[in-house]
């Protein structure tokens, strides 16, 4: 694997996928705010993600108003805005982090607003020099492609687009034009945090956007255990926790505690998925 | 008025780019002014740069199933026929344009026409989008309702239809606007709704539609939103706006009839801008009709403390669409303030946005201070009460009409009534008289 330190991550996910699939295992992603619980605490949080077993890491921007996230996520924009959290904030970060790091992708997961205030263009080249991966952009479909999705590609940036249980057949072809990176499959229509969907409707979802694809799949929203995340990892690519990583930092009392319970439930899920095929292959 | 050329040929041009322009355009253009929005929104719900569909996935193919379906039922008689239909014998339409001889003596200038939307069933101009959506949530096989409320006019309006039509209702309103609005409230419950209060955010209008935006990625299957203003993701501007513009083709319609002639001037309240956009929308091409829409100025404009998106916004993107916004510089969205709660939203429909920028449409704003001096001169000159939001347009006429000639004819929207706002007059008025 080339690990050569390009400031510049056009292949950063590709590579890591890449490496996973040789070892027969999914991607351990996880999602957590910038700047939640406060700025200082998210750069350990952030920093540590590697060693504690994430293969990808999603970093949400946060925003006032995240219509499609449910309350723990809602909370941690809260708490990151309220320490006084920026977009520009969150690109020092990822540089920081970069410093470090060559090899883990960054993804950068939000809502458009901030991005657009900042500047599409001057968003994107901070980005990229930030050391920035991919983007995931809740409130962009693939209709407003030209905002965002092309700009982005354009500055070695992928943009990895949802599908979700409501993608028919019929509109698949338009989600999956201009995505590059990996598929993320949002298994329940909901909001963050939501009930999860049965295993069994997961796979059959997963297995058709396969044969529509050859991008990666990753499976998201509902996945809070090391169990769930084994079992989803059996057929997916990659497996997203997020808001049970989240409520580890709120229900934590100080830094460290937050620090040693998120890192300690991301240990226990890298060591399921990096498990969770070979179980099958012996039963 | 501005020059008429100088709001005409951008607009044409702007409305033309992509198309090449031949020479003859312009003379078209020139003798028969373009009706700057009937075709309007383009095949992505875009008003010039503003409008969109900027919603989660989830939402996508059901959002294009509803622009496919109102695509639809605007062609279908039998649709037309039952909108009719509840529009005069429930709604109790066409509304009276009434000529308000005391207002008019007591400002002592131009010549005032109420729109009484007030007289509505239900008591605003909410109702007439609510059965329009609510005959389209029928006929897609939907078996609830779920809508966001502020002043709780348009929760009590859809409450309203859903009780008529057997429906399920949830209405998710922010819990400082439930503490304003008690009797909306109450009135909601009357008829079976389920009143889900909000507490994220500051607990008014936004927040409210945010959750209710989050409720319907979660029932997709059975749940149809009814959203009560021109905002949103497409088709509910367009949508929205066609259902209120009953307000304007009436109003067009009664002008000739009282007066043989348009009228010079109408205005309107603007929270999201629905009123506002059913009286205007009719009246775009005529270019001797000028237009103002009112912004809730909160504490004034200047103080910060406002709920006026365009006169104190930026661009930016909320709630599936694009649109000038309260945020701060980093793209965060801040809280509006006014004392009506049907105002107090950080954003503004995005063909207003556009009229704005086009010049079409002048938007103003008024303060509490003033709009609640007009809602007494209101009370005592006509003998009707005027609801909070409603008010901010008559504050408007307060500082215009007095200038203006005995021959202007002026039509102010009275969009709703003011029984709801008791609560919140006496304590403004009693802590101010205190």
């Amino acid at each position: 694997m080339n690990q050569a330190n390009s400031t510049v991550g056009t292949k950063r996910l590709e590579r890591c996928f890449t490496a996973l699939q040789a070892q027969n295992r999914p991607a351990l992603v996880s999602y957590l705010t910038a700047g939640d619980p406060d700025a200082e605490t998210s750069q350990r949080l952030l920093d540590g993600l590697p060693e504690a077993g994430v293969d990808i890491i999603e970093l949400g921007m946060p925003f006032s108003d995240p219509m499609a996230d449910g309350p723990a996520i809602q909370k941690a924009a809260l708490r990151a805005l309220e320490g006084g959290q920026t977009q520009a904030k969150t690109l020092e970060m990822v540089r920081r982090f970069r410093e470090e790091n060559a090899t883990t992708p960054i993804v950068l997961m939000g809502y458009y607003n901030p991005i657009f205030c900042y500047g599409v263009e001057r968003f994107l080249t901070d980005a990229a020099k930030a050391g920035v991966d991919g983007l995931i952009v809740v409130d962009l479909p693939p209709e407003h492609d030209d905002e965002l999705c092309q700009p982005a590609t354009r500055h070695g940036i992928d943009f990895i687009r949802l599908a979700t249980p409501t993608t028919d057949a019929k509109r698949l072809p338009t989600v999956l034009a201009n995505a590059s990176g990996f598929i993320y499959y949002v298994s329940v229509a909901g909001v963050t945090g939501a009930g999860a969907a049965t295993p069994e409707s997961i796979e059959r979802a997963v297995a058709d956007l396969k044969r529509h694809t050859q991008l990666p799949i990753g499976v998201g929203f509902g996945i809070r255990t090391p169990q769930q995340a084994a079992t989803i990892g059996r057929f997916s690519d990659a497996v997203v926790v997020g808001s049970a990583l989240v409520d580890c930092i709120e229900q934590a009392s100080t830094a460290d505690e937050a620090v040693a319970r998120v890192h300690g439930l991301v240990r226990e899920l890298s060591a399921s998925v990096r498990s969770c095929r070979e179980e099958e292959a012996v039963s | 008025m501005p020059d008429i050329l100088s709001i005409f040929i951008p607009a044409c041009l702007r409305y033309f780019e992509g198309i090449e322009i031949v020479p003859i355009a312009f003379e078209v253009v020139m003798n028969k002014p373009l009706n700057l929005s009937t075709s309007l929104p383009d095949g992505n719900g875009m008003f010039g740069s503003f409008g969109g569909r900027f919603v989660a996935e989830t939402l996508m193919p059901l959002i294009n199933e509803l622009r496919d379906e109102y695509a639809a039922a605007k062609n279908d008689p039998e649709f037309q026929r039952q909108l009719t239909y509840f529009q005069n014998d429930y709604v109790g339409r066409p509304s009276p344009l009434y000529f308000a001889e005391r207002l008019t003596e007591h400002f002592g200038g131009a010549k005032i026409y109420l729109k009484r939307e007030e007289l509505n069933h239900t008591g605003a101009h909410k109702i007439n989008n609510c059965i329009g959506q609510v005959l389209l949530a029928r006929q897609m096989g939907k078996k609830r309702i779920i809508a966001e409320t502020g002043a709780g006019m348009h929760g009590v309006a859809t409450a309203t239809v859903a009780a008529r039509f057997g429906l399920k209702c949830v209405i998710y309103m922010g819990t400082t606007d439930i503490e304003r609005q008690q009797p909306n409230v109450f009135r909601m419950k009357l008829l079976g709704a389920e009143v889900v209060p909000v507490t994220s955010g500051t607990g008014t209008l936004k927040d409210a539609m945010n959750e209710a935006l989050r409720d319907w990625v979660t029932n997709i299957d059975d749940t149809f939103y009814i959203i009560g203003t021109v905002a949103g993701p497409h088709p509910y501007p367009a949508m929205v706006r066609d259902f209120q513009a009953v307000i304007g083709h009436e109003t067009r319609r009664q002008m000739q009839e009282k007066e043989g002639r348009l009228p010079d001037s109408l205005v309107a309240c603007i929270g999201g801008g629905s009123n506002a956009m059913g009286l205007f929308h009719p009246f775009l091409a005529d270019e001797s009709v000028q237009m103002i829409g009112v912004e809730a100025g909160g504490k004034g404009v200047q103080s910060g403390l406002h709920a006026a998106s365009l006169n104190g916004g930026t661009p930016g993107v909320l709630h599936g669409n694009r649109t000038y916004l309260l945020q701060n510089e980093d793209g965060q969205i801040v809280d509006a303030h006014s004392v009506s709660a049907g105002l107090d939203y950080p954003g503004i429909g995005p063909e207003h946005a556009w009229l704005h920028e086009q010049g079409r449409v002048e938007y103003v704003s008024a303060t509490d201070d003033e709009a609640l001096d007009a809602f007494q001169i209101c009370c005592q000159q006509e003998g009707i009460i005027p609801a909070l939001e409603t008010a901010h347009a008559l504050a408007e006429v307060a500082k215009r009409a007095p200038k203006l000639p005995r021959e202007h004819l002026m039509v102010v929207n009275l969009s709703g009534r003011g029984d709801k706002d008791m609560m919140s007059v006496a304590h403004y008025l009693g802590d101010k008289f205190q």
